[in-house]
């Protein structure tokens, strides 16, 4: 039955689908006004919702008053309910930063960037709203198709050959996983007869085909978040797109993938799922941390740096599942771990690529090395990169702080002893290239800086806008439903402590790892050894990153959960 | 063997199929269309599973077919944004390669 207020999730996904198909016909200067219109009443909605499920939990709207198996049910429940919530923040905030960069001035002709940019940007929000409220498997499938299809243009709006090929590729290995997850779906329903994830997550056993499918689905939406090592394609379509593009794709797009498994492993197949597979879930993600991270300090150019930060932090993204599932049951805690996670990651990263493509528009480049000076350019600018960056550290008070107390607690609580230290020393490779670009923007430069372009102070309010919300999201813990004694004095010795620590180390590994010396210290052996290491780390990344390895790790991953599952 | 046991396994072999051309062929046109066999399989097992659920006295489950032509029509946009991408790219670069670069900006 639909619930009071269920309503709203079926607006929630229409609304910014109506609001691009009426920008497709308006056309011209009408599409950005439009899509402005659109962002205020989907906030609106948004907002409603969470009001609605304060007021009464669980949201449920029944399509046409069919109930499954027959009917579509579109359901909100509490991480479905936050990350709407923060979608609707993080695409207000980035339709903000891309107001000037994608205006067609009264009298000129419609350019095809300015068009097509807000018509995907609604297009990712309604697709990306449809994957969080969707109740059943298949439509899911059609939400991630839909979200794609949405993406795979953003990257390519330049519409240089660099670009085009970045899109294709990801389009490409993105079809790869749709196949697979659609292979898994039609199983589930071969072997159970519904498609609707309450009546599955009820009939579903342990059994070859639930373990055949759930591995297939997994590893599909896998290669479409690109966790390590299926990566191949998110460092060229993240780092050649425009910074308003690569800030959706890098804050959302990839949210909607990863929302998927969580979903599946959380909710439909606690049961199937078992304690061994999540661990190698956790695996990858930690490996993800390690090679996205150090391969991050031998970039050259700040957009790159920050997509293969992005390879990192999707690492993180999937340092929840071997807490939240421990052979007993599905932890609370650690879910909202994640969530939390994944919403602190959209926040922070739209910021910083917002950031990158604000310095690249006033230097005219973004190379890393040739940044002396830009901090005092271009401080709000750089004030929101570094804020960002501070912020995914998981410094108080920002959600990554957060999630990892959750995730710390839960790791205790199931005594996963070495799951603490992943946790601990993932916040040292987010140090190291926070370290290493602050370094570099407040050298002093040897010559004055060439003359600056001028660049739009509303779009440097909204980098700076979202990159604090990331830094500040703990604080919903106080007014929100999460326990407000999980936040500590950030000046206590403890934490005072730990942060210079996370510094202290984030150097070294900066000052080691990265292409040209961090300071004009002179150093021998050692630093000869961390570079060669470090060349081996770019270089497996490289072959990792062709397209043979990836599909065979692909099927390799596949495998390896089948087996794993078919152990627990 | 019955008749959805044999489609069954049809279906088998054109993943398979799709899988293999999916990793050993270079060219993004080979690509899609091992995408668009590997998806034949998918919904040529569908299909079966269809007939296999027939119930209540009707030849097969209709719900697959519903879902399978949705998921058809997907396919079918994907490979035409997939080939709209490969004509823009060879009109930009006289190239259909999908190489990128190596790590020292050098091109292989």
């Amino acid at each position: 039955m639909s619930t009071p207020g269920g309503l709203l999730l079926a607006l929630a996904v229409l609304l910014p689908f109506v609001g691009m198909l009426l920008g497709l016909v308006a056309g011209g200067r009408h599409v950005r006004r439009i899509a402005f219109a659109t962002m205020l009443v989907g906030l609106g909605i948004a907002v409603g919702i969470a009001w609605a499920w304060l007021q009464a939990g669980e949201l449920a709207y029944l399509l046409g008053d069919w109930s499954p198996p027959l009917g579509i049910a579109l359901r909100a429940d509490g991480p479905a309910v936050a990350m709407l919530l923060a979608v609707a923040g993080v695409v207000c905030g980035i339709g903000l930063y891309a107001r000037a960069d994608f205006d067609t001035p009264a009298g000129s002709s419609e350019s095809r960037a300015a068009f097509s940019y807000w018509l995907l940007l609604l297009a990712v929000w309604g697709s990306l709203n449809l994957v969080f409220v969707s109740g059943d498997l298949f439509t899911l499938y059609v939400a991630l198709e839909l979200l794609t299809f949405a993406g795979v243009p953003l990257v390519c709006l330049a519409g240089s050959g660099e670009t085009l090929r970045a899109a294709l590729r990801y389009l490409l290995f993105a079809l790869c996983g749709s196949v697979l997850y659609l292979l898994g779906v039609v199983l589930l329903y071969g072997g159970y007869g519904t498609v609707d994830m309450r009546l599955l997550a009820e009939a579903v056993q342990a059994e070859p085909i639930a373990r055949t499918a759930l591995a297939l689905m997994t590893v599909g939406l896998l290669a479409k978040t690109a966790l390590f090592p299926l990566h191949i394609w998110l460092p060229p379509a993240h780092g050649g797109a425009p910074a308003a593009a690569s800030a959706v794709l890098s804050a959302l797009v990839i949210k909607g993938s990863w929302f998927l498994v969580l979903r599946l492993w959380c909710d439909v197949m606690p049961g199937v799922a078992g304690a061994s597979a999540a661990q190698l879930l956790g695996g990858l993600g930690a490996a993800a941390i390690v090679v996205g991270s150090v391969v991050a300090l031998r970039q050259q150019r700040l957009k790159l740096l920050v997509a293969y930060s992005t390879v990192a932090q999707i690492g993180y993204l999937f340092l929840m599942f071997p807490m939240a599932l421990t052979g007993t049951g599905v932890h609370d805690g650690a879910v909202a771990a994640g969530v939390l996670q994944a919403i602190s990651h959209a926040t922070a990263k739209a910021g910083m690529f917002m950031a990158a493509g604000l310095v690249y528009a006033a230097l005219g480049h973004d190379r890393i090395d040739d940044l002396a000076g830009a901090a005092r350019a271009l401080p709000i600018a750089l004030l929101a990169f570094l804020i960002g960056g501070v912020a995914l550290m998981g410094v108080l008070p920002s959600g990554a702080y957060l999630a990892k107390k959750l995730l710390l607690d839960a790791a205790d609580g199931s005594g996963q002893w070495a799951w603490t230290w992943v946790l601990q020393g993932g916040a040292v490779f987010t140090a190291g290239y926070v370290v290493l670009v602050g370094v570099r923007v407040l050298r002093r430069p040897a010559q004055p800086l060439a003359e600056l372009k001028p660049i739009s102070l509303l779009s440097q309010w909204a980098a700076l806008g979202l990159s604090l919300a990331s830094l500040g999201l703990a604080l919903t813990a106080v007014v929100g439903p999460l326990p407000a004694s999980l936040i500590s004095n950030p000046l206590s010795p403890k934490e005072l402590g730990n942060t210079l620590a996370v510094l202290a180390i984030g150097t070294l590994l900066a000052w080691g790892l990265a292409r040209r010396p961090l300071f004009s210290i002179t150093s021998g052996s050692l630093r000869g050894t961390t570079q060669a290491l470090a060349r081996g780390f770019e270089q497996g990344d490289h072959f990792i990153r062709r397209w043979p390895s990836a599909m065979v790790a692909m099927l390799g991953i596949a495998a390896t959960f089948g087996w794993l599952l078919a152990r627990a | 063997m019955n008749v959805e046991t044999l489609y069954g396994l049809g279906a088998a072999a054109l993943v398979g199929i799709g899988l293999y051309g999916l990793i050993v062929l270079a060219h993004p046109l080979r690509k899609i269309i091992a995408f668009n066999v590997m998806g034949s399989g998918v919904f040529v097992l569908f299909g079966a599973l269809a007939k296999r659920g027939a119930a209540a006295g009707l030849h097969a489950d209709p719900v697959p077919q519903a879902l399978l032509i949705t998921a058809i029509v997907v396919a079918f946009a994907a490979s035409a944004l997939a080939v709209a991408l490969i004509v823009r790219l060879i009109e930009s670069t006289d190239s259909a390669s999908l190489a990128s670069d190596p790590p020292d900006g050098s091109r292989d």
